[in-house]
């Protein structure tokens, strides 16, 4: 069982309620998409945030990957929409 | 020379033109984004992956300097709240001649909106909402995909 800090930007920040938490995913987690599917569980927030699943972007470790990406030992997990910079 | 900056404070048009010139080469290009007033927008309030952001903003330039052998590269972005008229953004790009500045610079400025962790609120009266990602920005930074120049 690991710790993993779980970083949320903009709307997904806001619907979650908090900007960061540590969770410690079960063994069955294995991809940043399953760690989607089993937060989704954890509140109405987390569920609200997480229910278009296209329209969320992650990181792993502060790079940019996709969602099937397997966590591995991952340290810090972020969770956003699309970026709008510029 | 790579100076990239995520700020709070306005940006400052002279000091970065000073600092892409003292590279030292025949050519600056840059761009500068303002904050639009369209639709009755007040306030822009920026936030970002703090971190992350520089370290994907180094890339882009990295990435410049080596596709068009820059001598400099430059992106400074502002972050927090902030009003209609005032600069988000300014990217540099200082060359030997014209033609890799201007393509350089369009390329900072491409793949910074898809590949740098920024996401923009917009406050009309009392109502914010979040700025959707358009899909002509992906174009844009695609086109640089390794099949031109």
């Amino acid at each position: 069982m690991t710790q993993i800090r779980m970083v949320y930007f903009a709307w997904v920040r806001e619907r979650i309620g908090t900007g960061e938490e540590s969770v410690e995913p079960p063994e069955s987690v294995v991809t940043v998409a399953d760690l989607v599917d089993w937060l989704a569980e954890t509140s109405s927030g987390h569920a609200e945030a997480f229910e278009n699943r296209s329209r969320l972007r992650a990181a792993v470790d502060q790079e940019f990957v996709p969602l099937d990406t397997p966590i591995g030992r991952a340290q810090e997990i972020a969770i956003f929409p699309p970026v709008t910079g510029g | 020379m790579i100076h990239i900056s995520v700020q709070q404070s306005p940006i400052d048009i002279a000091a970065e033109m000073t600092r892409a010139e003292a590279a030292g080469a025949g050519a600056v290009a840059t761009f500068t984004g303002l904050v639009r007033a369209d639709d009755g927008v007040g306030t822009l309030e920026l936030e970002h992956y703090p971190g992350a952001t520089e370290a994907a903003l180094l890339k882009v330039a990295e990435g410049a300097i080596e596709r068009w052998g820059l001598s400099a590269a430059i992106i400074v972005h502002r972050v927090g709240p902030m009003q209609p008229g005032e600069r988000i953004v300014f990217v540099a790009a200082t060359a030997a001649h014209r033609g890799a500045a201007l393509e350089a610079c369009a390329y900072l400025i491409d793949r910074l909106k898809t590949d740098a962790p920024f996401w923009k609120r917009e406050t009309r009266g009392v109502t914010a909402s979040w700025v959707e990602a358009r899909n002509g920005d992906h174009a844009a930074a695609a086109r640089w995909d390794k099949s031109t120049s």
